[in-house]
This record gives C-alpha cells, structure tokens and sequence, in this order.
C-alpha cells in the first residue's frame, strides 16, 4: 500500500431541500482498500456514493482524488469531459441492477469493448480478444460472447457489469448493491469471485450494502451510517464482534440466524 | 402564372428563409455539427424532404438553376413534386443535368458525376442524430458530441463485424467530419461516402422533422469510421449497368418479370442517359446488336 491515500473526502453534505441525504462525511480511502458503507434503507448510503462518483454534486464539502500522476484533484473543479473521461477509465461503477450500467441490445463482447473503444482502440482483433479474455475471468462461457444480456441469467448480468468496468484497468470502483436481487449461492459465488478480482488487481473499493455477511466478506474497514451521519467507523471484523454505536449494536443483532 | 402573386419567392416568407440561412451559416463554420432550427410546417407530410425543400428555399435565387434527385433518379413521384413545387413558388430554371444545375436537393445519393465549385448539394435527413440508435437520449447524445465522446459509434461496427463477419452497415455510414464532429451522412449509401470527402461543392443537410440542419463546407475531410484490421468499402458490382454499360457506377437492381428475372441499372438516371447518349450500351439497350460490340469494345 502507498502513503497516500487515493481519496479524500471532506466534510461531504448534500441536501434535498430541507431534508437531509447525508451530512458532514470525511474519510480517506487507501488504494487497494475495500470500504463498506452500511446501514438501512434511506440512511443516505446512495446519496452518499453518488456524490463521491460524481453523479450528484454535493452541497458542500470537496472529494480528491489522487491521479495517476500523484497530484490531488477536486472532483467538482475539474471539467465534465475530465470527469467523464475518469469515469470511464480510471473508475468503475457496478450498478445494483445491471440493466442500468450495461446495453442490453448489444452483444456481451461489445458491452466490455465499449471502455476499450471509447478510449481510442480501434483494432478489432484486439478488442474481441481483451473481451474474450475478461469473460472468461468472470466465469461467462466463451460462446456466450456474441450474444445480448437480454438473454442472460441475473448473475450473469452482474457479472459481465463487473467485467465491462474492470476492461480498463481502474483503480477504484464505486458498488451500490452488487449482489442485491441474487440467490444465495449465486450471492456467494459472485462475493467470491469479487474477493479474487480485488486482491488480485489491488482495487480501493466503495461498497455500498445492507446485507452485513457481504459486508463481512468483502471489506477491510466499514463505515454504518444513520440519518445521513456516520455514526461508527472501524475495521469491519472489529465493528461485526464489538460494536460500540447503539445503532450498530442494534444492526448486527438484527441479523436473523440460520 | 397569375397564382403566383400569391406565395412570396420560394414559398417561406423572408423572415423564415432569413432564419433558415443563419442556421446555415452557423452549420457551415461548425462543420457536422447540428443546428437547431425552427422548422416550419411545409405543404408536404414529414419525412418526404421538408428539412430539404426549406434548406433549398432559403438559397435558391432567381438565377439558380434546380435540379432534384430521388434514390439518383430525376423521375420519381419525390423528385418530381419538389421540382414542380419550386417552379411554381419560384419560377426558377429546373433541370435533370447534374453539370448545369447550381443547387441539386437529392435524397438518398450523390450524383457520379464530380461536383464542381459553385454547385450546392441539399440532401433530405430523417434523421439526423447517428448515435440516436445506440442512445436514445437526446441530452446525451448532444453531450457525447460536445465532449467528443465517439466510443460508442465503434459499437455499433463492432457489433457489426461480431455478427456478420464483416461492417454490414450499408447505408447511412457515419463519417467524422474535419477530425471533430461524427455526422450521418443521411442514408446515402456508402459508396457515395467517398465523394463527400474535399468535395468542391457546398453539402447542406436539412431535417425537418428533428429541426436540425448541418453542412460540410467545400474541401472539408470527411472520413468513414472503420477499425485498423476492417477498414472501410465501398460496395462493388459484379456487372456492369444493364443499360449504358458503365462499371463503377451505383446501381439498382429492376425486377423484369415474375420469373426471377431481374436487371442492374445505374442508379442516377441523368449519368445513364448522358452515356448512352454518348453512345455507350448495355446487354439490355434497345438496340442489343450494337451492345455486343461496346461490350467487348468501348468499355475498357
């Protein structure tokens, strides 16, 4: 790990009106850390990872982030093609329902091609054998290559969305929910391939769940909100066995016993 | 022509036409980029040229000469209404000569013969947005032209090549204009891509519909998207024109009979007339005796 961190979030709010979506959120992100971000519906976990993703600009606060060239950057002062272009390169966002961040009208091989093609790869040999290639990491059979994700099955869906952000390489990648609407074993081969990717690439990673066992498994550190405030922060093994918070105590007791 | 005290030169009153020519201007110093403009309704439905006919209204003069050209032909029900329109709002000189005309509406192809400097080509668009199919979004799209984002066009030929081993895409073939803009060149086929490219000629593109007019302006490069290992082509024919014989050409396939019969016939009628005016003949002319010889013969 390196001595800096890769994301700095400051003093983060964003309000509707006068209702609240977050409030007064700082940390820092180190690269190939996983961060999960936990607590019930409409605490402001989404608002929260939409507006560290540049998806909804905050109402005060800054996010840096650290380029690859070392220098720190504030997210909402660079330009929208700098932003996007980031987006697309350097970042990933896998979306809880994979219709939203894939094409579903257009074959799998072109869903994971689009990051390549749009950062300037214009050879198709090229392109087809990078896809090709990340299908198989994420365990998509080689002759499922040419067809859409209409026809595929909900875990494939959410794999191939991981596939597609990782094509490029990023150094961070935004979660919301990414194994929300799966069954269980599909849940856990997907936690488990996840596991893999992330410590094989050295990912920082942004987890957004309710679900404490994805949690569990995924994060290094967890941070549990509540009305849009952080209300405890710390590593997850530590915050699961001894939380300190009456909110988290009362979410890990929460979890219901097989 | 005692009715035409009635319409104003060119049908469109000189506010409109006024408004219609800064539009223009604006689309010629943007090369590809498309200009919004406040469409009228004209006395034709959607979809049959409205874009076109109010792009010729506001520059046609009473010293143009007309020509207009549907799927390359001067005698369809299309080309032939437009010119009878503007004859009557406008008086102007009509003609099916690609040579004498200084403003050529077409719809769907470029004349083969070269354009020269002075000539103004007005093409009819349906649709003007070449990402429309692969984002529909409008806010997008508009957003993805501005920040230069053409990924997702290579999609699409990807998509192509995926499936048919080849770019299927045959008409409509998006090109990037002066290295900026991707445009759609309206759905011309792409054997006429080629000729967009530093044409001498003024290109004008008009949608009526979507309210949307672009331009190419003379000598601007105008290059056909493709990948390193698929490059670009134009189509080719196996034989050649039916009728004048020409090789090179675009042609149309004609079915004869209910036989299975059929022949391929140049597309752009004036440059089939011209050859076999010229003397030039296919297997099909009227007089096949004298086809025998130009085929062996004349056309080399």
């Amino acid at each position: 790990m390196s001595d800096m961190p890769l994301l700095r979030v400051n003093a983060v709010s964003k309000f509707y009106g006068s209702r609240i979506g977050c409030q007064n959120v700082s940390f820092e992100l180190w690269p190939g850390e996983v961060l999960a971000v936990v607590g019930e519906s409409g605490s402001g976990k989404t608002t929260l990872l939409d507006c560290l993703a540049t998806r909804l600009a905050p109402s005060t606060g800054s996010v840096e982030y650290r380029m690859r060239d070392g220098q720190f950057r504030d997210l909402y002062r660079m330009s929208e093609a700098e932003r996007r272009f980031l987006m697309r390169t350097d970042w990933g966002f896998v979306h809880q329902n994979p219709a939203d961040g894939l094409r579903m009208t257009v074959s799998a091989g072109a869903n994971v091609g689009e990051r390549l093609m749009a950062v300037g790869d214009r050879h198709y040999g090229n392109i087809r054998a990078a896809a090709a290639d990340w299908l198989g990491r994420v365990e998509i059979a080689a002759d499922r290559i040419d067809d859409q994700p209409r026809a595929f099955s909900g875990g494939m869906r959410q794999r191939l969305q991981i596939a597609r952000n990782l094509v490029t390489n990023p150094r961070l990648v935004f979660m919301d929910e990414p194994t929300g609407g799966l069954d269980v074993s599909v849940q856990a081969r997907l936690l488990d391939l996840l596991r893999g990717l992330v410590s094989d690439l050295g990912l920082a990673a942004i987890v957004v769940t309710h679900d404490l066992a994805v949690a569990r498994l995924l994060s290094h550190r967890m941070m549990v909100m509540k009305d849009g405030r952080i209300v405890e922060t710390g590593l997850t093994d530590r915050v699961l066995d001894d939380p300190q918070a009456p909110y988290t105590q009362l979410l890990v007791s929460s979890i219901l016993q097989v | 022509m005692t009715e035409l005290a009635t319409y104003n030169f060119a049908y469109l009153d000189e506010q409109t036409k006024r408004m219609i020519r800064r539009a223009i201007l604006k689309a010629i110093a943007i090369p590809g980029y498309q200009v919004p403009f406040a469409s009228r309704e004209m006395p034709m439905p959607y979809g049959w040229g409205t874009g076109g006919v109010q792009v010729t209204a506001a520059i046609i003069g009473p010293n143009d000469t007309l020509k207009v050209i549907d799927q390359g032909a001067d005698d369809t029900t299309n080309a032939v209404s437009i010119r009878a329109f503007f004859q009557k709002v406008s008086s102007v000189r009509v003609t099916t000569k690609t040579t004498e005309a200084t403003i050529i509406q077409t719809r769907h192809r470029i004349p083969e013969t070269a354009l020269q400097t002075g000539q103004t080509l007005v093409y009819q668009v349906p649709i003007p947005e070449p990402l429309r199919f692969l984002e529909p979004r409008e806010t997008e799209t508009r957003k993805m032209h501005a920040l230069e984002e053409y990924g997702l066009m290579h999609v699409k030929l990807y998509e192509d090549i995926a499936r048919h081993g080849h770019i299927a895409t045959t008409y409509a073939y998006p090109v990037k204009v002066e290295g900026r803009y991707v445009m759609d060149p309206s759905p011309t086929p792409k054997f006429d891509n080629p000729k967009m490219h530093r044409s001498p000629a003024l290109q004008l593109f008009g949608a009526g519909r979507e309210k949307r007019i672009y331009a190419i302006p003379p000598y601007t490069e105008v290059v056909s998207l493709d990948f390193e290992d698929h490059p670009f082509e134009i189509q080719t024919f196996s034989e050649p024109c039916a009728l004048c014989g020409a090789r090179g050409s675009y042609l149309d396939e004609v079915i004869l009979d209910d036989k299975g019969g059929s022949m391929f016939v140049c597309s752009d009628t004036d440059f089939c007339e011209d050859r076999q005016s010229e003397g030039h003949q296919g297997h099909l002319s009227a007089n096949p005796a004298q086809a025998d010889t130009h085929a062996a013969g004349v056309e080399k």
